[in-house]
């Protein structure tokens, strides 16, 4: 899922963050529209925002590597958070867009993060021509020709010392997740509607302070929004997305909670895009070690087993210290794993104190 | 030998304990004077550096308009999709009511409150709902506006300052673009500079933007210059007190010398004994300084708000940067007045006998040395007052001037004493003539205090009555309308003008815009052509057709403190944004005003600013139709009292903020007089003491001491009515300079110079008093000497 973190948004402040639910996403929703099973897609309004729910993401993760051969990742969020289910124009905070921009490195982690309110052009998101920004950071369709807003994308962020331009084509159709893009995400039904694009291939440029750097490699979108994604027990989350060497991709989730047991999902994507969705159960991580990152203990390698499909690889980051020092914080950075198979990834891991 | 040498030096004291109380007030007044106004002043500084430092202003550079007035919100939007981070804050006034509007998602830390700084305080709650507003705690809660947010108090924040979520602070203030923008300091990698990339706006570096400090730099630097001249007036009791305590130990020296007592260590137990006084009494003036300024600071605090539109609080605290330094010039203070008396006993004859002798006897020599130097100040501060610059041009005239006054005194005195001749008088009033010449000199410094202190009252109170006389006629002059009303939007002022029309003669908009020309911030003001401001307007200086002109949008008026600061002539063009500039057809007084001001025509205003509504009104009418008007318009359009005041409202608030003005000048006046009068008390007193000799004979011959204590007040009255007469001119030299030179540096006005005679005729009778009651215990001591101890003086006894 990328329950991602989701968060925040929402609370812009850490002080209540883990009050109900990791950043608010367990408290009610009133007012706003809850998912349903069965929902149907059209594009391109599903690319845009649903301003009935409360939260709602663009999240995109990129695993490159330069011509040296040296790997780098690359994260480009946009959230939204809704105080009133509808667009106020003007000062008042209808909405809160946030954005956060990640660059990691074998050697550094740069990571920034912007806020907005809705109704006045600083951030937003727009269907025909695509575009979703914050100030100068965008995600923009360069799609022509009524092929999928989504297929042709450009994808530019700063920081105060990083900055990239990725170009990113998708090389095969948007998939959804658990119920044709119905994802529950606990055992009492809380749930959100979830789909990706995790085909996309990659060329840009990484600005670094020694210089730019051009870069290839994959990368993946989710598109995410739901009112009440969590259970308020359910203190936080690990996120993985991982690509196999014959094309294939999966992504796995679980949900921890003080109380129960962790709930997991996963879906299987095959090359072609047909998606197996698996229920809680289904997937088992376990964490194999910890190290202290930024004042805390973070399970920075996993075993991850998806049996059904043979699946039984450990996990390695490519920087232990891909710490998203936001007001949210969390750990986000691409991975690489071996065992039953090898390939390149993304882990993200919230609500970790 | 230390012991029993301090013991026989301290034991003076014992025997003299209204001397000792006389050198220990005189050291706590001054420095309770002088550390009162040092408490004051930081104060003020503290605010103001409070005040620079809102938002974070001090550090962070801010976006502009260049010609003052909001920026655009589309442009702010267009530098964000830019990349620039910059922050936008929405800021006005409610009433007298400072509301700033900040937007924390974008604002730097520099620039969040506190309590959303260190997350004490959630964003959410600051910007949602129904939102807060923040508050310090001595911001009292009858003086807000009504329809605030929920209020929080918080530390940190300026009195009448509120720091809100920038969309509640547009919906109060009605205004939706940003009134300027934060940078923040550190920008994106790879941006082109911001510097030249804001087209249209103005770039100020962090602390660039003027601060009340730099405006009030004059008023501080007044009070410095009042508390200086209390000291110096503390430090002539100090000087009295300390000469006549040496030379009544003099015997006490030369006995313990005689015995052994090395010079060094003599010199060193009465240098502790000074230090030991210093400290003592000084720590005491620091207390009573304290004091003086937790009185006087609600009255300094009106000031600066009134004057310079500078917010400080009214509460004062103990704070060691003037609390050392009181001690300090203190001590120095104390080695000054004694030094003299040190000098004398270190340079003491071993075996020189114990001759009482008049104390400071001054011989011609020193009287021709005093009139020289005299007539050099006098000079200087002619030529400063012609041909000085700036404000500390003004002071030193200021300054050269009186002290050259105290100087020419004590000549001047004994001129005016020689040159008058009783016709028939008979040899006891020439005896009387004589023996007050002979008095002069001792008396000479306190006399030098004195005519100080009167001349500064004379000074300070023509200036100030000056103001008042010529503010009164002004605001007679400028509040030509009735009524004043503001109403809330417009729709409101629309519905007003339909209801309003047929019962009154005119409805004239006041419109104005914050703007900034050369760099200081002012006010742009829209009047509309009428016979309101065409007849009763004041000009200082105009062209001949100013009114058709400015009615036309072909000349703008400016007020005079704008025209003075920039040196602006008429017909010089005004820059009011990059194509537009107006050519200056008049200069008004604005008397009590901070800022720079200037006025266009309503048209061109409404051209040019076609968003600002039309929410301050003017009203011409029957003055006896007010009341019903007023009752009318409250009813009608439900509007709080505060948005509806008439014309004599308008003038009471006006005078208060006047007459609180300068209530502290008023204050000081009087406690300089009170201490010019106790060094008057203990230079009588230290002469009566030495007086005996020339007090004897005159009582063989046949006067009762009785009729001697008579003639001793009468002529101590003849002294001070002399100083009186020669302060006058002085006082009204004064006035001249701080009305020509101090005030048009300091808040850019000149005013006319008014004469109040029946002001100094007060003063004299206040000054005779003082002197009436400083004279009247060592008259009383003279009433009761024993008849023995007159008679010893010539059986050399003594």
């Amino acid at each position: 899922m990328n329950a991602k973190v989701a968060c925040l948004a929402l609370l812009l402040s850490a002080g209540i963050a883990f009050a109900q639910g990791f950043a608010g996403l367990g408290t009610d929703a009133e007012g706003f529209l809850t998912p349903m099973p069965g929902p149907e897609f059209r594009f391109p309004r599903d690319h845009g925002a649903h301003l009935g729910y409360r939260i709602e993401w663009w999240y995109l993760t990129a695993t490159l590597t330069d011509a040296d051969g040296r790997d780098y990742g690359v994260q480009w969020t946009l959230f939204r958070s809704a105080l009133e289910p509808r667009t106020i124009r003007g000062w008042r905070p209808g909405q809160i867009w946030m954005g956060h921009a990640g660059l990691t490195t074998d050697q550094a982690h740069f990571a920034a993060e912007r806020f907005a309110r809705g109704g006045l052009g600083q951030a937003g998101v727009t269907t025909d021509p695509f575009v979703a920004w914050i100030d100068d950071w965008a995600m923009t369709s360069r799609a022509e020709g009524g092929a999928d807003a989504l297929s042709l994308i450009n994808v530019v962020a700063r920081g105060l010392d990083f900055a990239y331009d990725l170009w990113l084509e998708a090389q095969g159709p948007p998939i959804f997740h658990g119920d044709g893009g119905f994802s529950v995400k606990s055992a009492d039904g809380q749930a959100s509607h979830y789909y990706s694009q995790p085909f996309y291939t990659v060329a840009g440029t990484l600005a670094l302070p020694d210089g730019n750097i051009p870069v290839t490699g994959t990368a993946w979108l989710d598109r995410e929004w739901s009112s009440r994604p969590l259970s308020p027990d359910q203190r936080g989350w690990d996120w993985f997305s991982l690509q196999f060497a014959d094309g294939a991709r999966m992504m796995g989730f679980g949900l921890r909670s003080d109380v129960r047991a962790t709930f997991t999902a996963a879906t299987w994507i095959a090359p072609d895009g047909t998606t197996t969705a698996y229920p809680d159960g289904a997937l088992k991580l376990t964490p194999l070690g910890t190290r202290r990152v930024a004042g805390r203990q973070i399970p920075i390698r996993w075993r991850v087993e998806l049996p059904a499909r043979g699946v039984d690889v450990e996990t390695a980051p490519l920087n232990p210290h891909s710490w998203m020092a936001t007001t949210v914080p969390y750990w986000e950075g691409p991975i690489r794993f071996t065992g039953s198979h090898e390939g390149r990834g993304y882990l993200e891991m919230t609500g970790y104190e | 030998m230390i012991g029993p040498a301090t013991t026989a030096i301290l034991s003076h004291w014992r025997r003299h304990p209204g001397q000792c109380l006389t050198l220990f007030l005189g050291l706590a007044l001054a420095t309770a004077l002088w550390s009162g106004v040092q408490a004051i002043n930081a104060e003020a500084r503290a605010a103001y550096r409070q005040a620079a430092s809102v938002l974070g202003q001090d550090q962070l550079a801010r976006l502009d308009s260049p010609w003052g007035g909001p920026i655009p919100l589309a442009d702010y939007i267009n530098l964000r999709r830019a990349g620039y981070l910059v922050s936008p804050v929405i800021e006005g006034t409610l009433g007298t009511f400072r509301l700033l509007g900040i937007d924390p998602l974008t604002a730097p830390p520099e620039a969040q409150p506190t309590l959303l700084a260190e997350g004490a305080l959630d964003v959410a709650d600051f910007t949602s709902g129904a939102g807060l507003i923040l508050l310090s705690a001595d911001t009292l809660p009858e003086t807000l506006p009504d329809g605030l947010p929920p209020v929080r108090t918080v530390k940190g924040l300026m009195p009448r300052t509120g720091i809100t979520d920038i969309a509640i602070a547009a919906r109060l203030l009605g205004q939706s673009d940003p009134s300027y923008l934060l940078v923040l300091p550190r920008q994106p990698a790879g941006l082109p500079d911001l510097a030249g990339n804001t087209p249209g706006l103005r770039l100020t570096e962090g602390g660039g933007f003027s601060t009340p400090g730099q405006l009030t730099d004059s008023f501080h630097l007044s009070l410095t210059a009042f508390g200086l001249l209390a000291f110096a007036v503390g430090l002539f009791i100090v000087h009295a007190a300390t000469g006549l305590a040496f030379e009544q130990r003099r015997a006490s020296f030369r006995t313990l010398r005689a015995l052994g007592l090395p010079l060094r260590t003599l010199i060193a137990v009465l240098l502790a004994e000074l230090l030991a006084f210093a400290l003592i009494a000084g720590g005491v003036g620091l207390i009573l300084g304290y004091a003086m300024a937790a009185v006087l600071m609600p009255g300094v605090a009106g000031t600066l708000r009134g004057l310079y539109g500078a917010e400080v609080s009214g509460e004062v605290l103990f704070r060691t940067e003037w609390g050392l330094a009181g001690l300090g010039i203190a001590v120095l203070g104390t080695v000054a007045a004694a030094g003299h008396g040190v000098l004398r006993v270190a340079r003491l004859p071993l075996l020189a006998p114990a001759q009482p002798r008049a104390w400071a006897i001054a011989s011609g020599q020193t009287m021709r040395w005093q009139s020289g130097a005299a007539l050099v100040l006098f000079a200087t501060a002619f030529a400063l007052a012609l041909f000085g610059t700036g404000l500390a041009g003004g002071f030193a005239c200021l300054a050269a001037l009186l002290i050259g006054a105290a100087l020419a005194l004590p000549p001047v005195l004994a001129a005016v004493l020689g040159a008058i001749r009783w016709p028939r008088a008979g040899p006891m009033a020439e005896w009387l003539w004589a023996d007050t010449r002979q008095q002069l000199p001792g008396l000479s410094l306190a006399l030098m205090a004195l005519l100080l202190a009167l001349a500064a009252n004379i000074g300070v109170s023509t200036m100030v009555g000056s103001f008042r006389g010529t503010f009164l006629e002004w605001l007679d002059q400028r509040l030509a309308s009735e009524l004043y009303v503001t109403v809330r939007n417009k729709a409101e002022a629309r519905a007003l003008r339909d209801a309003l029309s047929p019962r009154v003669d005119a409805i004239l908009p006041v419109v104005s815009v914050a703007a900034v020309f050369y760099d200081m911030p002012a006010d742009l003001y829209g009047i509309a052509d009428h016979a309101t401001y065409r007849d009763h307007w004041p000009l200082l200086s105009s062209e001949p057709d100013v009114w058709d002109r400015v009615a036309r949008g072909t000349g703008i008026l400016v007020n005079e403190q704008l025209a003075r600061r920039t040196g602006l002539t008429l017909g010089d063009a005004i820059p009011l944004a990059t194509d537009w500039d107006l050519p200056l057809v008049g200069v008004y007084p604005d008397y009590g005003n901070p800022a720079g001001q200037a006025i266009i025509g309503l048209d061109l205003f409404a051209e040019r600013f076609p968003d600002i509504p039309h929410l301050a009104l003017a009203i011409r009418t029957d003055p006896g139709s007010v009341p019903a008007l007023i009752r009318d318009l409250q009813e009608a359009f439900a509007l709080p009292p505060r948005f509806v005041v008439d014309q004599s409202q308008v003038k009471h608030i006006s005078l208060q903020v006047f007459e609180q003005t300068f209530r502290i000048t008023g204050a000081l006046n009087a406690l300089t007089l009170g201490v010019a009068a106790f060094a008057l008390l203990t230079s009588l007193l230290t002469l009566s003491r030495m007086r005996l000799a020339q007090l004897a004979p005159v009582w063989a011959i046949g006067q009762t001491r009785r009729r001697l204590a008579v003639i001793e007040m009468v002529r101590s009255g003849v002294l001070t009515l002399l100083t009186f007469v020669l302060a006058i001119p002085v006082g009204l030299a004064l006035a001249r300079v701080l009305l020509t030179v101090v005030n048009v540096e300091a808040f850019g006005w000149r005013l006319p110079m008014r004469i109040f005679p029946a002001d100094w005729l007060r003063l004299g009778l206040c000054a005779l008093l003082a002197a009436a009651l400083a004279e009247a215990w060592p008259a009383w001591c003279l009433a009761r000497t024993a008849p023995a101890q007159l008679l010893k003086v010539f059986t050399s006894e003594r």
